[in-house]
């Protein structure tokens, strides 16, 4: 443990020709973040007028917002780049941890908001 | 992506000989923070969530909210937001293209693209100031709130009569005696909030305010980096990781946005 220095870091180069190909990923990915909230923004605005079913706008507002996560997460942060282990280690417990909160929290919810209209 | 080399002097690995992952240790522990810190936000608005299902009849709608548009006038529903979200994502954009040209060790470009992601900060940060500034200013209407505490939006702007959160019209002289026993309340702060229930206020202003925060000390800690680019410390290094760091802390802070701006201002 003696030679144990925290500062330890990776030197991550790449080449001239490698950038090309990371940059164009970049911009691929950044116009689909702006389309997905282009979409997501008109449908707020229009779904009345469309006479959409709220419970269908707003599932499409909740999957097209999971699906820039994973853009955001996986390209941007670079986390579908690293090691299989390392991505189970950071994705595992707090999705676990985040669902169950969801569904005890959202399912006390219901039934407070059901218990009050009867009290 | 692709052409990811790694490669560390071996009197810097961790003990044991070798460095887990393959990531350094600092960007480990940027993530392990990053997963606490997703932890908070996601209890914050999945609490929120909970508010939303229990008063579902009368929670205030975002989009009635939060009609403002600079030098503009009239509604203009989420337009505004969608601005903000827009220089968010694009100061991500350029964050990356700043990691990006540092793995080729371009410090001009590095330079070009922190600045730039410097500048989007700012203008998110002054965006929700300036949201915020509305919100707690209010309409010039205001609203009603009654003995009980209820939040009654005036009918018109004689207001002699007003319109309940379940819907129910009230006017004439009922109307006149609640009136009395009332008060009229302007904007929202952490008591009171004349769009509806304090909670969506008190949510407002913890959730949107943690963020700023978070978009806050991102920019300081991407000045500091920048002025290290500057100085051409990570030129000497022969890595730009540092950048890297403050990256993912960036692309966190638009990550959390995203669902900010899905569950507050769209559902």
């Amino acid at each position: 443990m003696s030679d144990f220095d925290r500062t330890a870091e990776y030197a991550s180069h790449h080449s001239e020709e490698d950038g090309k190909a990371m940059r164009k990923t970049i911009w691929v990915i950044f116009w689909v973040l702006l389309g997905i909230t282009a979409v997501e923004v008109s449908l707020g605005l229009t779904w009345k007028d469309l006479g959409l079913a709220w419970t269908f706008v707003k599932w499409t507002f909740i999957i097209l917002t999971l699906f820039k996560a994973y853009y955001i997460v996986a390209y941007y942060m670079h986390l579908k780049h690293e090691y299989k282990n390392f991505i189970y280690m950071v994705s595992i417990p707090y999705i676990v941890l985040v669902a169950y909160l969801i569904v005890m929290l959202l399912v006390e919810a219901i039934f407070v908001h059901d218990t009050a209209q009867i009290l | 992506m692709a052409g990811h080399t790694p490669s560390v002097d071996s009197k810097k690995l961790w003990g044991g000989g070798i460095s887990p992952f393959n990531i350094g240790y600092g960007k480990i522990m940027m993530w392990f923070f990053l997963v606490s810190d997703a932890f908070s936000f996601s209890a914050l608005l999945i609490s929120y969530g909970f508010m939303r299902h229990r008063f579902e009849e009368v929670w205030p709608v975002a989009e009635n909210v939060f009609t403002h548009f600079p030098f503009l006038h009239g509604d203009h529903p989420l337009l505004y937001v969608a601005l903000m979200t827009f220089i968010l994502i694009m100061s991500s954009v350029t964050m990356v293209l700043a990691v990006e040209a540092g793995h080729r060790m371009n410090k001009k470009g590095v330079t070009i693209w922190m600045a730039l992601t410097i500048v989007g900060g700012l203008i998110f940060v002054g965006s929700q100031a300036w949201e915020w500034y509305h919100f707690i200013h209010g309409t010039e209407l205001g609203a009603i709130q009654l003995a009980d505490g209820t939040i009654a939006q005036w009918i018109s702007d004689a207001k002699n009569a007003f319109v309940l959160p379940s819907g129910i019209e009230v006017s004439g002289a009922e109307a006149a005696a609640m009136i009395k026993e009332g008060t009229e309340v302007y904007g929202a702060n952490l008591t009171v909030n004349e769009y509806g229930l304090p909670a969506f206020g008190d949510f407002f202003f913890f959730i949107t305010g943690f963020h700023g925060t978070h978009v806050f000390s991102g920019v300081v800690l991407n000045f500091i980096i920048f002025v290290n680019v500057l100085k051409g410390t990570y030129e000497k290094r022969g890595h730009y990781e540092m950048v890297e760091k403050v990256g993912l802390y960036w692309h966190f802070v638009d990550l959390v946005w995203v669902f900010v701006f899905t569950f507050f201002y769209l559902i």
